[in-house]
C-alpha cells in the first residue's frame, strides 16, 4: 500500500489555497442530499459539526457524555497559538510554523503545519465574533502570553479555563444547528464499530448507553473526533471517559494507525498521592512562565523547601537551557524532572517530584498579580494537595497528557479508508512527537472550523455514492459482532474488576514504555501485555446486563481495545531506532543526554496495518520531506 | 497528613426512571482522606462488582471539576459542604471518622433519574439551543482586535462564563430553578458588544424554554450561588431579569 498525502504542489505558502480552488465544491442546493456522521464533540467535533451544518449538510452528530458540551477538550487550561503578532515580537506564520515542526522534533509534516500556521488568526477571529471572553488588556485589545517552547508571545487565553471557552463557542455553534434542524445530537452513544460498504466509509454502530441498544447510523462519509489514547497508562491527565475505541475499531477495519508510539507525558502535574488514584491533574503549563522549577543539590536532602538555603538549590532548567529556561519544551522538561528523581533529588513523600516555586515572581509582582494570572490553578492546587503555594513551593511531576499518534489521514484528513476523516487528537498529523503547548487547541479548530468543510466537500463531489440503508448486509454483521462482544464481556464473569486490569495495564506502559524506554523493556511489556490480555478474557467481572445503563460493561469494552492497542504502542516503539520527542529509547540518546534521532534512517511517519487477531500488523512508511526547514538537532540551550 | 476514616453511606439507588427508589446502606472503610470523593465511590463499587452486586452508578468525567458532569447531593448539599467544589474535587479530608454520608441525585422535575446518581440534564443543552449563542457562521469574522472590550467587561463575561453547567443551581434551588444557568449564558453574552444585537429576542427564547421544561422561578433563595461550584454570582440572575424586561418592553418582534 502507497501511503499517499495528497500535499498539493507549489510553494508551501501557496498550497493551501491552491488546494481549495482545486477541490471540487458541492453545489449549494445539492448539499442538504448529504449526511454527515460525526463522532466526538470536543474542539474537532463540535466545530466541525456546526460549520458543516451551516454550510447545509446534514449532520448526525455522537458523543458517549451526557451533553456535547463536556468532551474533554474543555479541561485545556493554559491556550491557543496563533500568529497574530499583536505584541510586536517579530512573530509570523513563518514563526509559528517553524516552532511547531522544530517543536515536534521534525517528525511532522510541513504543508500540514504551515497550513495549521496559515489557519491560526482565523480561529482566534471566529471565537472573538462567537463571544469567546478572551482575557484583555487595559485597552481592550487581546492579551497574550507565551508558554513552553516559544521566545515570541502568541498565546491567547481566557484565564486558566481557555479549552472550557473555546469549547462552549463551539458547542453553542453546534446547539445552534441542532435548534435549526441541520444537525441531529445523539449524547450517550458509543461507536462500536465502522461498517464500510463497498470500500467506503458508509456507517456506524454505536451503543446507545442509557437502553444498550445496539443503533446503526448510515452517512455519506464518517468524520471521527474521538480525542487520544493517553488513557492506556490509566492514570493520566485525560477524562475517565477518554479511550482509543471508535479510532481502534477503525483501525481493525482497515485505517492505518500512525506512530502510536509517540506520548506527551505533561512536565506540570500533580504527583502521585496513592494507589486508589483515578487520574492526574495537570497545572497548566503557563505556570512555568514565572515558576521556577528547583530540586536540591544534594541528594536525598529532606528538608522542607524553605530550609534550603538559595544556594544548596539547583535550577537545573535555567542552568542547563539558559536561553529557554524554564519554558523549554514539555519533553524536555519532563525528561529533566525524570532525571533529577532518577538521580535521588526528588522531594516529597515518594520522591517523585520536583518544586515549582513562586517565591521570587511574588516578590517581583505582588501577590495580587499573580493571584490574577494563576488564581485558580492555585486554588485547584490546595484543594487537591492541602499545600498553599503562595506560601510553599507547588510540587510537581511529568503524568502523560496527549497523544501524537493516531489514525493516519492525508492532506484533506481523510484516512486510508475512503470517505473516514479524523481530526484532533485522533489523528497524527500536527504535531510531529512532541505537541508544543497551546498548540492542540490550535490544531482541533483548525481541523474542524476550516479544514473538513472544505475538504470533506471535495470528497463528496468527486465520488460518486451509491444509496445505502441500514439493512443492508454490512450494517447486521457488523451489529452482530458488537453484540458478540458485549455479550462475551458479559458471560466472563470472573474475579477481577475492570479498573483492576487496567491499572495493571497502565502500570506495565508507564514502567516500559514511558518518558524513557528500552528494548528490553520493550521486549517484557509486551510479553507482559499478551498474558494481561489473556488473563482479561478469562478473569474480567463485568457485572449487570448490556440491556441497560452498565458503567462497568462500557469500562470493559475500552480497555479491551486498550489491551491490544498498548502491544501496538510497544511495537512502534520497539521499530523506531531512534529517540525524537516524546519517544525517548535510551540508547538513543546524545552526550548530554538529549533525544537523539537518526533524519537518515527515520524521517518517515509509521503507520501500522491491521492484518488480523493472529497476525502481526504491517508497518507503512509515509517518508517525510523537508524543503523549508533544515533537520537539526534540536537545542534550547 | 494521610489518615484512613470509616463511614457509613445511605446511597439512592433506583434501577430506572420507572422503578422505586430507595436508599440502601454500604460501608467504606480504610478510606485515605487523600482521596477524592469519587474515588471513595469507586472503591465501594470495586467491592460491590466483586461481591455480585450491582454497583451504584455515577456520572464522572474530568475529575477536574470543569467538564460538569459529575454531581449529587451529599448530606443535603450540591456537591457536597465545601465552596467552589465540584464533588470530584471534594477531598475525604474534610470528613471524620465515624461519618454517615447521605447521597442522592440531582432532584428536579426537569432532570428525570436515568440509574441511581444519574441523571438526564438534557433540559440544559434545550435551553442552550433556543438562543444561548451569537448567530455567526464560520468564516467572514473580523479581525479579533476590530472589537475593543474593556478588561473589566471582558472579565465580568468570564466570571459568568466559567458555568460548567452542572446542574447543582437547579438542585440546590427550593424551586428548582435554572435561572443561574441561563442567567449566566445571557449575561455572558449580553455584556459582550458581540452579543448585543440578539441580546433582546435571546432572553425572551430562552425564558420561554426554561418555562416550558418545567423549571421554577428565581425567589432570591440564594442556594444557588451558595452551592455553585464555580461561584457565579446571582447578580447574573438580575442581569437576566433586566435584559427580559427590556426585550418584553421593547423588543419589536415577540
Amino acid at each position: 500500500m502507497h501511503l499517499d498525502s495528497k500535499i498539493p504542489g507549489g510553494p508551501l505558502p501557496d498550497k493551501w489555497d491552491r488546494h481549495r480552488f482545486e477541490l471540487k465544491l458541492v453545489n449549494p442546493a445539492n448539499k442538504k442530499k448529504f449526511e454527515i456522521i460525526v463522532v466526538g464533540t470536543g474542539l474537532a467535533g463540535g466545530s466541525a459539526s456546526a460549520s458543516l451544518a451551516e454550510l447545509g449538510y446534514n449532520v448526525k452528530t455522537f458523543c458517549i457524555q451526557d451533553s456535547p458540551r463536556r468532551a474533554h477538550s474543555i479541561a485545556a487550561q493554559g491556550g491557543i497559538n496563533a500568529a497574530k503578532n499583536y505584541t510586536n515580537e517579530g512573530d509570523s506564520i513563518q514563526r509559528l510554523f517553524y516552532d511547531t515542526i522544530k517543536g515536534g522534533d521534525f517528525r511532522a509534516r510541513e504543508a500540514n503545519v504551515y497550513r495549521l500556521a496559515q489557519i491560526s488568526n482565523h480561529i482566534i477571529d471566529q471565537c472573538v465574533a462567537q463571544g469567546v471572553p478572551f482575557a484583555r488588556d487595559y485597552g481592550g485589545l487581546l492579551a497574550n502570553r507565551s508558554f513552553g517552547g516559544a521566545q515570541v508571545s502568541r498565546t491567547f487565553y481566557a484565564r486558566g479555563q481557555t479549552g472550557q471557552q473555546l469549547l462552549l463557542g463551539a458547542y453553542s455553534a453546534l446547539m445552534r444547528q441542532v435548534a435549526a434542524g441541520m444537525v441531529k445530537m445523539f449524547p450517550r452513544r458509543e461507536m462500536l464499530d465502522l461498517v464500510i460498504i463497498n470500500g467506503k466509509a458508509r456507517g456506524i454502530v454505536v451503543r446507545n448507553l442509557i437502553t444498550g441498544e445496539i443503533e446503526t447510523h448510515k452517512g455519506d462519509a464518517v468524520v471521527l473526533s474521538t480525542g487520544g489514547y493517553g488513557n492506556v497508562f490509566f492514570l493520566s491527565t485525560n477524562a475517565m471517559g477518554t479511550n482509543v475505541s471508535a479510532a481502534f475499531r477503525a483501525y481493525k477495519k482497515g485505517a492505518l494507525f500512525a506512530n502510536p508510539c509517540y506520548t506527551q507525558i505533561h512536565p506540570t502535574c500533580i504527583p502521585v498521592h496513592g494507589k486508589h488514584q483515578s487520574k492526574l491533574t495537570l497545572m497548566s503549563e503557563s505556570l512555568r512562565n514565572d515558576g521556577r522549577v528547583w530540586v536540591p543539590k544534594n541528594p536525598g536532602d529532606k528538608r522542607l523547601p524553605h530550609q534550603i538555603p538559595e544556594s544548596e538549590r539547583d535550577y537545573y532548567l535555567e542552568n542547563k537551557y539558559p536561553s529557554f529556561g524554564n519554558l523549554v519544551p514539555r519533553d524536555v522538561a519532563s525528561r529533566n524532572a525524570k532525571e533529577q528523581c532518577d538521580n535521588g533529588k526528588g522531594v516529597g513523600k515518594t520522591g517523585l517530584a520536583v518544586y515549582l516555586d513562586f517565591e521570587d515572581a511574588i516578590k517581583r509582582d505582588g501577590k495580587d498579580l499573580i493571584a490574577k494570572k494563576y488564581g485558580n490553578l492555585f486554588h485547584m492546587y490546595d484543594k487537591i494537595t492541602a499545600d498553599n503555594p503562595y506560601e510553599t513551593p507547588m510540587m510537581i511531576y511529568p503524568a502523560v497528557h496527549y497523544t501524537m499518534g493516531g489514525l493516519w489521514v492525508d492532506y484533506n484528513l481523510m484516512s486510508t479508508i475512503d470517505g473516514l476523516f479524523v481530526m484532533g487528537e485522533a489523528n497524527f498529523s500536527d504535531h510531529g512527537a512532541n505537541r508544543l503547548g497551546a498548540s492542540a487547541l490550535m490544531q482541533g479548530l483548525a481541523d474542524g472550523y476550516f479544514v473538513i468543510p472544505y475538504t470533506i466537500g471535495g470528497y463528496l463531489a468527486g465520488t460518486t455514492l451509491e444509496g445505502v440503508n441500514e439493512s443492508h448486509s454490512a450494517f447486521t454483521e457488523s451489529t452482530q459482532h458488537v453484540r458478540e462482544g458485549i455479550e462475551k464481556l458479559i458471560s466472563i464473569n470472573g474475579k477481577r474488576t475492570v479498573d483492576d486490569f487496567h491499572k495493571q495495564l497502565g502500570l506495565i506502559m508507564w514502567d516500559h514504555c514511558g518518558m524513557a524506554r528500552n528494548d528490553q523493556g520493550l521486549e517484557k511489556a509486551r510479553r507482559l501485555i499478551q498474558e494481561l490480555r489473556e488473563e482479561f478474557w478469562e478473569n474480567v467481572r463485568v457485572p449487570g446486563s448490556n440491556v441497560e445503563f452498565n458503567q462497568s460493561l462500557e469500562r470493559a469494552g475500552r480497555v479491551a481495545d486498550f489491551l491490544e492497542f498498548s502491544e501496538l504502542m510497544v511495537m512502534d516503539a520497539l521499530v523506531r531506532r531512534e529517540s525524537c520527542g516524546g519517544h525517548f529509547n535510551e540508547a538513543f540518546q546524545t552526550s548530554e543526554n538529549e533525544a537523539k534521532r537518526d533524519d537518515e534512517n527515520f524521517s518517515h511517519v509509521s503507520a501500522w496495518d491491521y492484518k488480523g487477531k493472529d497476525a502481526d500488523p504491517v508497518m507503512r512508511k509515509e517518508q517525510l520531506v523537508f524543503e523549508h526547514v533544515e533537520l537539526s538537532q534540536r537545542s534550547y540551550k | 497528613m494521610t489518615k484512613t476514616i470509616n463511614l457509613t453511606l445511605k446511597v439512592w439507588r433506583q434501577k430506572g426512571p420507572e422503578h422505586k427508589g430507595h436508599l440502601e446502606t454500604y460501608r467504606a472503610d480504610h478510606i485515605s482522606t487523600d482521596m477524592s470523593f469519587l474515588e471513595m465511590i469507586d472503591i465501594v463499587n470495586d467491592n460491590l462488582t466483586l461481591d455480585g452486586d450491582d454497583p451504584i452508578a455515577f456520572d464522572h468525567d474530568c475529575r477536574e471539576g470543569i467538564c460538569g458532569m459529575c454531581g449529587t447531593v451529599v448530606n443535603g448539599r450540591a456537591h457536597g459542604p465545601e465552596k467552589e467544589t465540584t464533588l470530584c474535587q471534594l477531598h475525604m479530608r474534610h470528613f471524620s471518622d465515624g461519618d454517615t454520608i447521605v447521597i442522592e441525585p440531582w432532584r428536579s422535575r426537569a432532570f428525570k433519574i436515568i440509574k441511581d446518581l444519574v441523571v438526564d440534564r438534557s433540559a440544559l443543552d434545550k435551553i442552550i439551543a433556543a438562543g444561548g449563542y451569537i448567530s455567526v457562521n464560520t468564516g467572514g469574522a473580523p479581525d479579533g482586535n476590530s472589537i475593543l472590550i474593556p478588561q473589566d467587561i471582558a472579565e465580568l463575561a468570564m466570571d459568568a462564563a466559567a458555568c460548567i453547567g452542572c446542574g447543582a443551581c437547579v438542585a440546590s434551588c427550593p424551586n428548582a430553578s435554572a435561572m443561574l444557568f441561563i442567567g449566566a449564558k445571557i449575561s455572558q453574552l449580553a455584556l459582550l458588544p458581540q452579543g448585543k444585537p440578539e441580546a433582546a429576542g435571546r432572553a425572551l427564547s430562552m425564558v420561554r424554554e426554561m418555562d416550558r421544561l418545567g423549571f421554577g422561578n428565581c425567589t432570591n433563595e440564594k442556594e444557588c450561588e451558595a452551592e455553585c461550584p464555580k461561584e457565579i454570582s446571582i447578580t447574573n440572575i438580575a442581569r437576566m431579569n433586566r435584559e427580559y424586561f427590556k426585550a418584553g418592553y421593547f423588543f419589536s418582534k415577540k
